[in-house]
């Protein structure tokens, strides 16, 4: 540092600091820059009594204009909540089958559903209800009770093999090798059946003693040709679809240890609205069925199914 | 700066305060051809700033009528007949790059002339000092009133001359909100309070800027605040044309009657200061370049009018070019105006300039008025059904951007055996082509499924949009089908 001197150009003070013969010259400062930056200072205090802003040990203090970024998101919620009490009203008062055919409810419905699936429903069907082992995949054509919205709809209400709901659903599969029904080669020659008629095997010895014991022991639930059956949750066997996989191991262990599937009945847990809500989402994921004809009255000439739109 | 005096500051060493209190400046009004050049400028800018946003456009019923139109809420601006959406944006950057260049180009040929004429910042200035002359008086005047203690009188010339910038900043910043909404309709909802908080907000602000910083910053925001004149002083060279004191030609100066007695001759400049008088930021041009010459030129008419008083030519005080400067002192003729305005700097600014304009206005030519994208769903990637046939999912958006309802047609090209259908329609349906209404000016999502059936391998395929209308017009968008096989299974 050397000492401050006047500088020979311009007669002002240097402030003693050099790099390499550079110096610097003490000039002042304009006085439009110091009201500014007294200004500043006049609002960091008036700021941090007002806003929350000093901390403490545990907290901080709070600022007499009592914000705070829950209280923000508490408001939001709010007149969220407010702003959409019109539409939940009106899906409250539709039935699933009104909202279906409605495109305005519809609409929003999936919407909602779409934000209530992403909280309650991608820890077992997946983000993009692919599913996965064990659990469908909702954007098929293949449905274990039933694809129209109003089954849908029952399947999310109840759920499946849920305790203490009276109106749950299950599946009664019975652990054929397990409990000695079939032997070892006996579930073999059922595999080599079910792969058969599923279009993954050609036939076989195996698969002609298969048939004989599928129509013994399954065709009673998964029907004569494996086309399973809503009514009991039996899954179609002869289409390209497997929930627990269709190669020999994983349909060894099927056979061997019967499978049960569960889901938590929603009806016990979320507002009729949101189930609404969920079951037309689901519904709209691209495997949705149009709502089957009215329970056929004889003497009435049968209505074509709606159809494409 | 160069204003200091440095015997002033050597004996007043000790006394230098932190901060420099503000000298105030109090141009004298002049005339000339420089300054009747200022007020068309004048004219013109603050009529296209108070005009523009009343000006009609009609583009139909489903569009906009204001011909200058930033449609925040809406994501869309109209420019007369142009309209660019979101997505167009590199034409505002376009248009953004070519002010860059076009400033370059102008400061390369004629020095800070942007800082001189065309700035807001100068204008609203020059604007206010006008008022100033109107109210108080021209500069003498000006000064007195400045030394006078506060009494009535002066406190009604303030109260009447503030009155008059607030109510010209006012409409300053009030006219800027009508660019962003329908002039007509923003005007009535601002008097009868119901327009959005933002218009009144931002009027708010803009008036206190305009305010403070036309009425009392003024010279300050060139010399202090503002960047542009640092890096303009990079942009000139030798050969831009300066406002220069031809001290020259001036040097020794002295007065008509000084001359008289003096024993050698002196320079034509007879120090009446009338150059210091006019500068609206107060500086003295004699002392050469400087960072708060702003190169309004006004000291050039005030010297010239000096000048022909004397009977001595005219341009002691003019535009010229350090390179003429040296020739001029050495007795030589200057460049040739034209030479020194096309020269191999300037054409380049000036070919790249057009050549960006030129581009901008082949690409507004040639774009489409739709526009097909495509989202393909990742997750889950593909959908295995029942029957084995596989299907992909899609998000289309699909733009039309005429202010009229359209039909389009989408078209399946590639995928041999696959076919299409939307959420709206029953999957039996599907096939290779569809048609879809997409209303006025709006983009419309549709979510289409493609279908292959069992055993295809994945592809890659195009959709193609095409209007069904007289004008026509087709886009296309390339993505992919994905099946298990691709996935290793």
């Amino acid at each position: 540092m050397s000492k401050p001197r006047l500088d020979d150009a311009t007669g002002v003070e240097t402030v003693g600091h050099e790099w390499d013969g550079i110096e610097e010259l003490n000039n002042p400062l304009p006085r439009w820059w110091l009201w500014s930056f007294y200004a500043c200072i006049v609002f960091a205090i008036g700021y941090s009594v007002v806003y929350p802003a000093i901390p403490m040990l545990d907290t901080a203090t709070a600022g007499t204009f009592g914000w705070s970024s829950r209280g923000d998101l508490d408001k939001e919620m709010k007149a969220e909540s407010v702003r959409t009490a019109a539409m939940r009203s009106e899906l409250d008062q539709a039935s699933i089958e009104q909202i279906a055919t409605d495109p305005r409810l519809r609409r929003a419905a999936i919407d909602g559903g779409r934000a209530a699936f992403k909280v309650n429903c991608i820890q077992c069907h997946g983000n993009g209800a692919a599913g996965s082992v064990g659990y469908p995949n909702l954007n098929d054509d293949d449905w274990l009770w039933g694809g129209d919205a109003a089954a849908i709809h029952q399947t999310l209400v109840n759920g499946i093999r849920q305790p203490g709901d009276d109106a749950t659903r299950m599946s009664m599969m019975p652990a054929f090798g397990r409990d000695g029904i079939l032997t070892a080669p006996q579930v073999q020659d059922v595999v080599s059946h079910v792969r058969l008629i599923a279009g993954e095997e050609k036939p076989s010895a195996s698969a002609q003693r298969g048939a004989e014991l599928f129509t013994a022991n399954c065709a009673v639930c998964h029907g004569a040709n494996g086309e399973g059956s809503r009514a009991v949750g039996a899954p179609k066997l002869n289409d390209a679809i497997w929930l627990y996989g269709g190669d020999r191991k994983a349909l060894t262990q099927t056979i061997t240890n019967a499978r049960y599937g569960v889901m938590p009945s929603w009806g016990n847990r979320l507002d009729p609205v949101t189930v609404k809500m969920l079951a037309t989402y689901v519904h709209s994921l691209g495997g949705g069925e149009a709502a089957p004809a009215p329970a056929a009255d004889p003497a009435a000439p049968v209505a074509p199914v709606a159809a494409a739109q | 700066m160069n204003a200091h005096d440095p015997k002033m500051s050597a004996d007043h060493s000790n006394e230098i305060g932190m901060y420099e209190k503000r000298k105030a400046v109090f141009p004298k009004a002049t005339d000339g051809a420089f300054r009747r050049f200022k007020w068309l400028v004048m004219a013109v800018c603050l009529a296209i700033y108070w005009g523009t946003p009343w000006i009609r456009w009609d583009r139909g019923p489903y569009a906009p009528d204001q011909a200058v139109l930033i449609d925040m809420a809406n994501r869309r601006f109209f420019m007369f007949n142009i309209e660019i959406w979101p997505h167009e944006f590199y034409f505002v950057a376009g248009l953004l790059i070519m002010a860059g260049i076009g400033l370059f180009l102008v400061t390369s040929v004629v020095g800070r002339a942007w800082c001189g004429y065309a700035c807001p910042q100068t204008v609203w200035t020059d604007l206010f000092q006008h008022v100033d002359r109107l109210i108080d008086g021209d500069r003498n005047a000006q000064l007195r009133l400045q030394k006078a203690p506060w009494g009535p009188a002066k406190i009604a010339r303030r109260a009447l001359k503030w009155g008059i910038y607030l109510g010209i900043s006012f409409a300053t910043g009030g006219a800027w909100i009508f660019y962003f909404a329908d002039a007509p309709t923003l005007q009535t909802e601002f008097w009868t309070g119901t327009a959005a908080p933002i218009a009144y907000a931002t009027t708010f602000v803009l008036t206190m800027t305009t305010f403070i910083f036309g009425g009392f910053m003024r010279e300050q925001v060139c010399i202090y605040m503002c960047p542009w004149p640092r890096i303009q002083t990079a942009m000139l060279d030798e050969k831009s044309l300066l406002v220069t004191y031809k001290d020259w030609r001036g040097e020794p100066r002295g007065s008509v009657k000084s001359a008289l007695k003096a024993a050698t001759p002196l320079g034509d400049c007879i120090d009446c200061l009338q150059c210091v008088a006019v500068c609206p930021t107060g500086i003295d041009i004699r002392e050469g370049p400087q960072i708060g010459c702003i190169t309004c030129a006004l000291c050039i008419d005030a010297c010239d009018k000096a000048m022909a008083d004397v009977g001595r030519p005219r341009g002691l005080i003019d535009y010229c070019t350090l390179d003429d400067a040296e020739r001029e002192k050495r007795g030589e003729t200057s460049v040739p105006i034209l030479k020194t305005v096309f020269r191999p700097r300037t054409l380049v600014y000036l070919g790249v300039w057009s050549g960006i304009g030129l581009a901008l206005l082949f690409a507004l030519g040639q774009r489409e008025r739709m526009d097909i994208s495509i989202a393909k769903d990742r997750n889950p990637e593909y959908v295995t059904l029942s029957d084995g046939s596989v299907r992909n999912a899609y998000t289309l958006k699909l733009r039309n951007m005429e202010s009229r309802p359209r039909t389009f047609r989408i078209e399946l090209r590639g995928l041999d055996n696959g076919t299409i259908y939307t959420d709206e329609m029953d999957s039996t349906a599907a096939r290779r082509q569809l048609t879809v209404e997409v209303p006025s000016d709006t983009t419309k999502p549709v979510r289409v499924y493609a279908l292959v059936p069992r055993g295809s391998a994945p592809a890659e395929f195009a959709l193609v949009l095409v209007a069904t209308d007289k004008e026509g017009g087709t886009d296309i968008s390339e993505t992919t089908f994905t099946t298990a096989q691709g996935n290793g299974q």
